[in-house]
């Protein structure tokens, strides 16, 4: 990088995202697992762990990617690609006014945010859901994004990351929701071709059609503890079998010890246990 | 066997019955009533034709259910030639809902697979209603590498409600065998031929429909979501299920329109299981023309124009960034 660039400032600004809770953002926090008062900054500086019960909060994609990448050399892949209502699909709402709703309580325009950037300086392109915008569903953008973000990999020789927060395909978009699936992982044989490393990162939650897709593509794929992953819901499953779910069923240490996943990594390691992936697949000096 | 009537082919279902009775009654008539037989059989055809010719999404979802649809059994046996099943995963099972093996077809190698339902209750069990278990797609992975080694076209039949969502099938990672598939079939060396006969279940229906020819049966549906399924999360009850269905754009001409599958393939009157006999003999055609076409092409033709196929997919708009 020039000293001109660094004197840059990033071409992408965090936006912070609008607080859509009825309490209004306050000093304080309580813990949803272990119901501990937290100073809002505590948690905010412990990437949205709780300090005393290691609860991994959900983070919404830009936050995702601030705390991943380093702080310069930022730039955003695919957000000229926007949403459209191809089947005017209409339910008890809109899906055109769904999205409007979500884009405003979200401050995305859909479901996945994609940056290149490094990680301890390795560089990376990374691509992370934004579960609160129609419950990180799949549909067009997001597979389009997604196929840009790896595009963008490939052209540049860098390793593509996928941070996973999903319910699965969205259904508003009918079949061009189910064909995302097919479609990611099409350009994921491509950056395998290049020899480029494809890590995917598991949080909760990651379900159907992200899931069945590339989700477990990865040539390394991690999770977060405690996130919920799977086929199929686990009401729809005990619906189907008509039998009590296993302890602890679909949660990251289940798929650890079934052998479904490589490892489970607490955040607060997650940016040195990426560089040190990576840096391995690349045979390069370790970075910290 | 008796033709099974849908809700909406009761009117059909009436004239059938009562052409029954009148031949019943004439085999020990003096009077000729044959004439008034062929008279009702012509009305029988008339009103199947109108009633099909303006199927809702709905009821075109209960004819790709019909318990008399041919299967991928009635299938390969009507198609092909020489068929020898292949079992298993090499790793778990061997999953019924997903069946495959090597058969010939005009005379050439191919390799078929597609989901298997059953016919009575304890096949539909064994077979588990078409819905496979990750060994099923294992196994069908399996076959399909199979085929590329030895340069063998692949052809596939389409027909389930979806995935097993089940507690063993999440345990053996039904997840990752469903991906797995979709990332082997974008790649797989030798022609893929997918057909939708019945019922497109979301990523279960997927995994083994990413080809260079997807092609769906007049009376078969696609689907993200099952109209049922889709109803429940959107109105919390299935009855809206036709609702739904009429929403999600599940048919075949829907679904050509939005440039999402290739061809349709037409079905005799009233359905395939009506004449299951022409219903072989169309697809016998297409399954043929599209061979004749994929053959012609190198492998990196073949794949190149299956990965741009694939990136067509999705509809978005594109807005210089702010």
């Amino acid at each position: 990088m020039s000293w001109l660039q660094k004197l840059l400032p990033p071409k992408i600004k965090s936006r912070t995202t609008p607080n859509t809770s009825a309490v209004p953002e306050g000093l304080w926090s309580k813990c949803s697992a272990c119901s501990a008062v937290l100073y809002r900054s505590d948690l905010e500086n412990n990437l949205e762990v709780c300090p005393k019960c290691n609860f991994h909060n959900a983070v919404p994609a830009r936050a995702r990617l601030n705390q991943l990448l380093d702080v310069e050399g930022r730039y955003e892949i695919g957000s000229e690609v926007k949403p459209v209502d191809v089947l005017k699909f209409k339910a008890n709402k809109r899906y055109s006014d769904q999205l409007t709703a979500s884009a405003a309580s979200t401050g995305e325009d859909d479901a996945m945010v994609v940056m290149q950037g490094s990680i301890l300086s390795v560089p990376v392109v990374v691509a992370a859901f934004e579960y609160k915008f129609i419950g990180g569903s799949m549909g067009s953008v997001v597979g389009e994004r997604f196929v840009r973000g790896v595009k963008v990999a490939i052209e540049n020789d860098l390793p593509f990351i996928c941070v996973s927060a999903s319910g699965g395909a969205r259904m508003m978009e009918g079949l061009n929701s189910l064909m995302q699936m097919a479609k990611t992982n099409a350009i994921l044989t491509k950056l395998a071709d290049k020899k480029l490393p494809f890590i995917s990162l598991l949080t909760d939650p990651t379900m159907g059609g992200v899931s069945a897709s590339f989700a477990f593509i990865g040539d390394v794929v991690m999770a977060e503890p405690g996130a919920l992953i799977g086929f199929a819901g686990p009401r729809v499953i005990e619906q189907t079998v008509r039998e009590t779910l296993p302890e602890g069923f679909q949660r990251s240490e289940f798929l650890l010890e079934k052998g479904a996943i490589d490892m489970i990594v607490d955040r607060r390691e997650l940016r040195q246990r990426l560089a040190d992936v990576l840096t391995l697949l690349n045979n390069q000096a370790a970075v910290n | 066997m008796k033709t099974t009537f849908l809700d909406f082919e009761q009117s059909v279902a009436e004239l059938e019955n009562k052409i029954e009775e009148l031949r019943y009654v004439q085999d020990d008539s003096a009077v000729d009533i044959s004439v008034e037989i062929s008279h009702l059989e012509k009305k029988s055809l008339e009103l199947t034709k109108n009633i099909y010719a303006k199927l809702t999404p709905w009821q075109i979802s209960q004819v790709s259910r019909h318990p008399q649809r041919p299967y991928t059994y009635d299938y390969i046996s009507g198609l092909f030639t020489d068929f020898q099943e292949l079992h298993g995963d090499r790793a778990f099972a061997d999953d019924l809902a997903i069946v495959g093996g090597l058969a010939r077809f005009n005379g050439q190698s191919v390799m078929v697979i597609g989901h298997q339902k059953g016919r009575d209750t304890k096949e539909k069990i064994a077979r588990n209603f078409g819905m496979p278990r990750p060994e099923g797609y294992r196994k069908a992975l399996r076959l399909m590498k199979l085929a590329e080694k030895f340069n063998i076209p692949v052809i596939t039949f389409v027909d389930t409600p979806g995935a097993y969502p089940g507690i063993g099938a999440e345990e053996r990672g039904q997840s990752e065998a469903i991906g797995r598939n979709l990332f082997e079939m974008a790649q797989l060396k030798v022609p893929v031929i997918c057909t939708i006969i019945g019922e497109g279940g979301s990523g279960g229906a997927l995994a083994i429909a990413v080809g260079d020819v997807v092609q769906m049966l007049q009376y078969s549906t696609y689907s993200v979501i099952s109209p049922e399924g889709c109803a429940t999360i959107l109105w919390k009850t299935a009855e809206r299920a036709s609702d739904a269905a009429e929403a999600l754009g599940i048919t075949a001409t829907r679904l050509k329109t939005l440039g999402l599958i290739d061809k349709v393939v037409p079905e005799p009157i009233g359905g395939a299981h009506r004449d299951p006999q022409a219903m072989m003999a169309t697809m016998k055609k297409s399954i043929a023309d599209s061979l004749k076409v994929l053959k012609a092409k190198s492998v990196d033709e073949l794949l190149e124009s299956r990965f741009d196929r694939l990136m067509e997919h999705g509809k978005f708009k594109e807005e210089a960034a702010a």
